[in-house]
């Protein structure tokens, strides 16, 4: 996959559709591509969260650790952005991520990633946005969750 | 037989070469009759074979016989003259064979002098580096020595040579005419009066100007050793005044001696041709009056401009014997140290089973330093032969004094330290240094390999004498027989040191085997073997390892096939473009050697660039520059200059960008041939450093590939010979000297971006080599890897391990090991501190823990407070409530 593919990709990822297409290509070709076979851990719940990514190709599951093992959170595919909290505010891995196909990512370290926010403000804003509708979004599963308790 | 240096040059030099000088001064004397007679002889040419006034020629044979010959005219004039010729051979093979002499025992005045100088520095107590820097001793010994080994033996035999021919010339002139003899010297009473007072400023100047040399050197040898602190403080500009200061100091002194000295020639220079002005006047006055002939004033002339010659030799032998003698006075002085060790401490050897293991009973020591601060005070441990200690305290505690006094490396003020029954202070080097080892927290790392500096403790004298052939063995015989005469040591430093008995080996094999077991003790091993697989072998020194890393790449190859490996690594086949190596690399298929084929510079390569013509490529690789060009302005345009990211991930320089950009549209519609050379150069060489599979550039297409693939075949087709140095190429069945052992084993690249490819490939060649037996062979070629100056190439921690192998590996009877881990993380501390007491059986161990909690581990427990002993016991005694061990557990 060439460059100006990944540009279109990451044009699709909400987070970054903002972003003119130069930084689109800056960030496209300062992220480092790993590929990860089926099974393979893209982070372990726990470790320390040095990097973001976004799913090129493939799909990926998201596990959290129970006292009954391991529970499916929620899955990944293309253009999902996956490991953000970690490197946003230095807390350990939330969850694992496992690769359940053969899958293309394109890996943003914490340092990439806080370099580019500072240069480029009009991401961070897309950030709050994205984090902002998560919490909105989380919020309303919580008041679902305790409607549904009572 | 602590003897002091001499402390004047004259008696070093008299003491040390006085049958020398008196043999050249022998053949001076010889060559002062033949210097008179070829004074003489143009004289009698002249005199009596020319003007011929007599029937029976005779020949004067210095000035008091003649030898009456009865010849012809021409007859004479052809033997005097042959006379002549055969002195003027003489006298040159005599100044030949002087100088040669000369020459000779200067130098071997210079290498005693500089042993000397050296063997003190290895005596000097060692809280005198404290005060004397690097840079001066090192200025002292090589520098400062070198004028002085050069005027050492003229010393006594110029004076005695020139003022003989002086004396000659003059005595000539006198027998010639008195008057005359007494005018040409009539200015040399005034100038040795004068010249002596000059001079006396000048030696004073030149002791100056020695100190600012020696502080200007200290400041270079400071630089180099604070360099990062310097480029953290940004304190190049105070360090560059600084060192401008100095040099202005020296010019200045340098200035004022030049302008005296050179006073000092002048003067001479003047008052030496006011002598013919003399000469001319008078003596044509008496030539006129017929009291003089006209051969006589000739000759007489001629042996003034004889004697100004060794007058001048005169003075400037004054003066440099002068400078000579600030310069010794000056060196010697530093290196006449009190306390300083007595030299047969360190050149007897130890009696053969000679013990420390044994008791260590240390009473009423104190140690109070250089600055008459007390740092240990009345300290008093006995500590039992099966038992081990360990010393913890605050920083200042004085406990790191105390390892050093238990190693004899300071010496107590007051109070007795014995061990085995021995006291400490009396026993030679042969045994502290043997029988007991000492493990600082920075240990000496010589620039040498990792398995010379873990021998290094082994080595304390030659045992197997070096192999030497027919050819070498004569020089190496007579190289011994002058470093005896001169005082030096003469053990032979190419011969074998290592002492497999102290390491408790009977071989090599045997020594291998230890080596990676105390390596193994520091968890030292997994580095050493990852440096092997990084590190470079010689195939043709150790072509048993490169066979092996053959069999290994065999072995890879076939195991890369397997599914969990699969898609990891790229091989390298020379009909394949290999998308995870760049152009360059693909282009060259090879590794370079060298920089003929640097792959920054590879545009600027006469011979890349005729392949590059011969493959039809130009066009495509400056079509791919140019696209390279674009995207690289296009993603770092908006970027400020200097962003990290330019270095980091940027083919063009933030500074070179705008260059680029101007450079893009000036050659737009150019074609290659109107484009100048610097513009081509800078375009073609942008794509070479791309790789496909990293950058996704696509800017190597297919047909790009192969037209790079014929280019491949070209290149290596028509390599010069010349350049045939500069790549050794990826050959299958081929060990490749300039690639590490791990890229041998490979002989591929890692593809780019396999999650953990990095990883699993290692795991995979590391397993490929213990199937095949070779984990050896790598540990071997990791041992032979270059720490660098002073271990630079290591971690600090990974010097305090090999310090600790070191130490272990000479199974001494103690074991001092003062604050030896401080750069390691604590579990790995407390790791070690358990092996290295399994691996002593618990036996003669003494550690000055830098952490309280190692205390743990060790039979008995020594608390200090400011140099004394706040409590002593086992770890459980003293591990409560309100004691000081409890307290430093709980700070740290």
């Amino acid at each position: 996959m060439s460059l100006n593919e990944e540009v279109e990709l990451l044009r699709n990822i909400p987070l970054f559709s903002k972003l003119e297409p130069s930084k689109l290509k800056l960030l496209a070709f300062t992220a480092e591509r790993i590929t990860y076979e089926p099974d393979q851990v893209l982070f372990k719940q726990g470790d320390v969260g040095d990097a973001a990514y976004i799913i090129v190709d493939g799909a990926a599951k998201v596990l959290v650790d129970t006292p009954d093992g391991e529970l499916e959170v929620a899955a990944l595919g293309r253009n999902d952005f996956v490991g953000e909290i970690a490197i946003l505010c230095d807390v350990p891995r939330t969850a694992t991520v496992r690769a359940s196909a053969k899958t293309v990512t394109l890996r943003i370290t914490k340092d990439l990633f806080f370099r580019l926010v500072a240069e480029f403000p009009e991401m961070s804003v897309e950030i709050m946005r994205e984090l902002a509708s998560r919490l909105e979004h989380t919020t309303q599963q919580l008041r679902e969750a305790l409607a549904s308790n009572k | 037989m602590n003897e002091r240096l001499e402390r004047s040059m004259y008696s070093f030099v008299l003491r040390y070469s006085g049958r020398n000088q008196l043999y050249i001064l022998a053949f001076v004397v010889f060559s002062w009759p033949i210097g008179f007679m070829l004074l003489d002889l143009p004289k009698q040419i002249i005199n009596r074979a020319l003007e011929a006034k007599e029937e029976v020629f005779r020949i004067a044979v210095l000035g008091f016989a003649e030898i009456p010959l009865q010849v012809s005219q021409s007859t004479f004039l052809v033997i005097l003259c042959s006379v002549f010729l055969v002195l003027v051979v003489a006298n040159n093979a005599l100044k030949f064979h002087i100088n040669t002499s000369k020459g000779r025992a200067a130098e071997r005045l210079l290498r005693r002098l500089r042993y000397a100088l050296f063997s003190r520095v290895l005596r000097f107590p060692i809280p005198r580096f404290k005060r004397t820097s690097q840079g001066e001793i090192i200025s002292m010994i090589t520098a400062e020595t070198e004028p002085v080994g050069a005027f050492f033996v003229g010393a006594v035999v110029d004076p005695i040579f020139q003022g003989g021919l002086l004396l000659v010339a003059i005595g000539f002139i006198i027998v010639q005419n008195p008057w005359l003899g007494l005018a040409a010297a009539a200015f040399y009473p005034l100038q040795i009066y004068v010249v002596p007072r000059l001079q006396k400023k000048v030696s004073a100047l030149g002791k100056a100007r020695l100190r600012e040399i020696r502080h200007l050197s200290d400041h270079v040898g400071e630089t180099v050793s604070g360099i990062v602190d310097i480029h953290a403080n940004d304190a190049s500009n105070l360090e560059l005044a600084r060192f401008t200061d100095r040099l202005s100091n020296i010019y200045n002194i340098r200035f004022e001696i030049f302008q005296r000295k050179y006073m000092i020639k002048a003067l001479n220079n003047f008052l030496d041709k006011l002598a013919p002005f003399l000469f001319y006047l008078f003596g044509g006055l008496l030539v006129i009056d017929n009291k003089l002939d006209i051969g006589q004033l000739v000759a007489v002339i001629g042996a003034h401009r004889e004697m100004s010659s060794p007058w001048k030799e005169m003075l400037n032998w004054y003066q440099q014997q002068a400078d000579a003698r600030v310069k010794y006075d000056q060196v010697v002085s530093q290196f006449d140290v009190d306390g300083m060790l007595d030299a047969t401490m360190q050149h007897t050897d130890a009696e053969p089973g000679f013990s420390l293991a044994g008791d260590i009973d240390i009473s009423n020591v104190s140690l109070v330093d250089e600055d008459e601060v007390r740092r240990l005070a009345n300290l008093t441990i006995k500590l039992g032969s099966d038992s081990n200690l360990v010393v913890v305290g605050s920083g200042n505690s004085g406990k790191d004094y105390l390892g050093q006094v238990l190693a004899r490396l300071a010496i107590p003020t007051s109070g007795q330290i014995k061990v085995a029954g021995h006291d400490l202070t009396v026993l030679p080097e042969s045994v502290t240094g043997r029988r007991m080892t000492y493990v600082s927290g920075a240990p000496f790392m010589q620039s040498a390999s990792v398995r010379d500096n873990l021998l290094y403790g082994l080595k304390n004298r030659p045992l197997r004498p070096a192999d030497y052939d027919d050819e070498e063995a004569p020089g190496r015989e007579r190289d011994f027989a002058e470093a005896a005469r001169t005082g030096n040591i003469v053990s032979d430093y190419k011969a074998d040191w290592v002492d497999f008995e102290t390491a408790g080996v009977k071989d090599l094999d045997e020594l291998f085997t230890r080596l990676v077991q105390v390596l193994d003790i520091v968890e030292m091993s997994e580095d050493i073997y990852n440096l092997g697989l990084r590190g470079t072998v010689d195939p043709d020194r150790r072509r048993d390892i490169a066979e092996s890393a053959l069999k290994a790449r065999a072995g890879l190859t076939e195991r890369l096939s397997e599914p969990e490996y699969e898609g990891l690594v790229e091989k390298f086949d020379r009909s394949r473009y290999n998308t995870n190596a760049s152009v360059a690399e693909n282009l060259l298929f090879g590794t370079t050697v060298g920089d003929a084929f640097d792959h920054d510079r590879m545009a600027e390569n006469d011979y890349v660039l005729q392949v590059l013509r011969d493959a039809d490529l130009i066009d495509d690789m400056l079509a791919a520059g140019r696209s390279v060009a674009e995207t690289m302005i296009e993603i770092f345009a908006d970027l400020p200059p200097g962003h990290e990211f330019f270095e980091q991930y940027s083919f063009i320089s933030s500074d070179d960008l705008p260059e680029f950009r101007t450079l893009l549209s000036r050659t737009e519609k150019s074609g290659v041939d109107e484009m100048n050379a610097e513009d081509r150069a800078a375009l073609l060489s942008l794509p070479f450093k791309v790789v496909t599979a990293q950058h996704r550039l696509g800017v190597v297409t297919d047909e790009l590939e192969t037209k790079i693939l014929r280019a491949r075949e070209i290149f290596a087709a028509g390599l010069p010979d010349d350049l045939r140095g500069g790549v050794e190429f990826f050959e299958p069945e081929k060990y490749n000297a300039a690639g590490s052992l791990q890229d041998n084993i490979l002989f591929g690249k890692l593809v780019y971006g396999q999650a953990e490819g990095m990883r699993r490939i290692g795991g995979l060649v590391a397993e490929t080599l213990d199937n095949l037996g070779l984990r050896g062979a790598v540990l071997e070629a990791g041992l032979e890897f270059q720490v660098g100056v002073g271990g630079s190439r290591l971690s600090s921690g990974q010097r305090q391990r090999l310090g600790i192998a070191r130490a272990l590996l000479k199974r001494a009877d103690i074991m001092v090991l003062n604050e030896s881990t401080s750069a390691l993380d604590p579990a790995a501390q407390d790791r070690l501190a358990g092996k290295v007491l399994e691996a002593r059986g618990g036996q003669g161990v003494v550690w000055v823990a830098n952490r309280a909690s190692m205390a743990s581990r060790f039979a008995r427990v020594v608390v200090l407070e400011d140099g004394q002993i706040a409590e002593q016991g086992t770890f459980d005694e003293l591990n409560k409530e309100g004691t000081a061990l409890h307290e430093l557990l709980q700070s740290s």
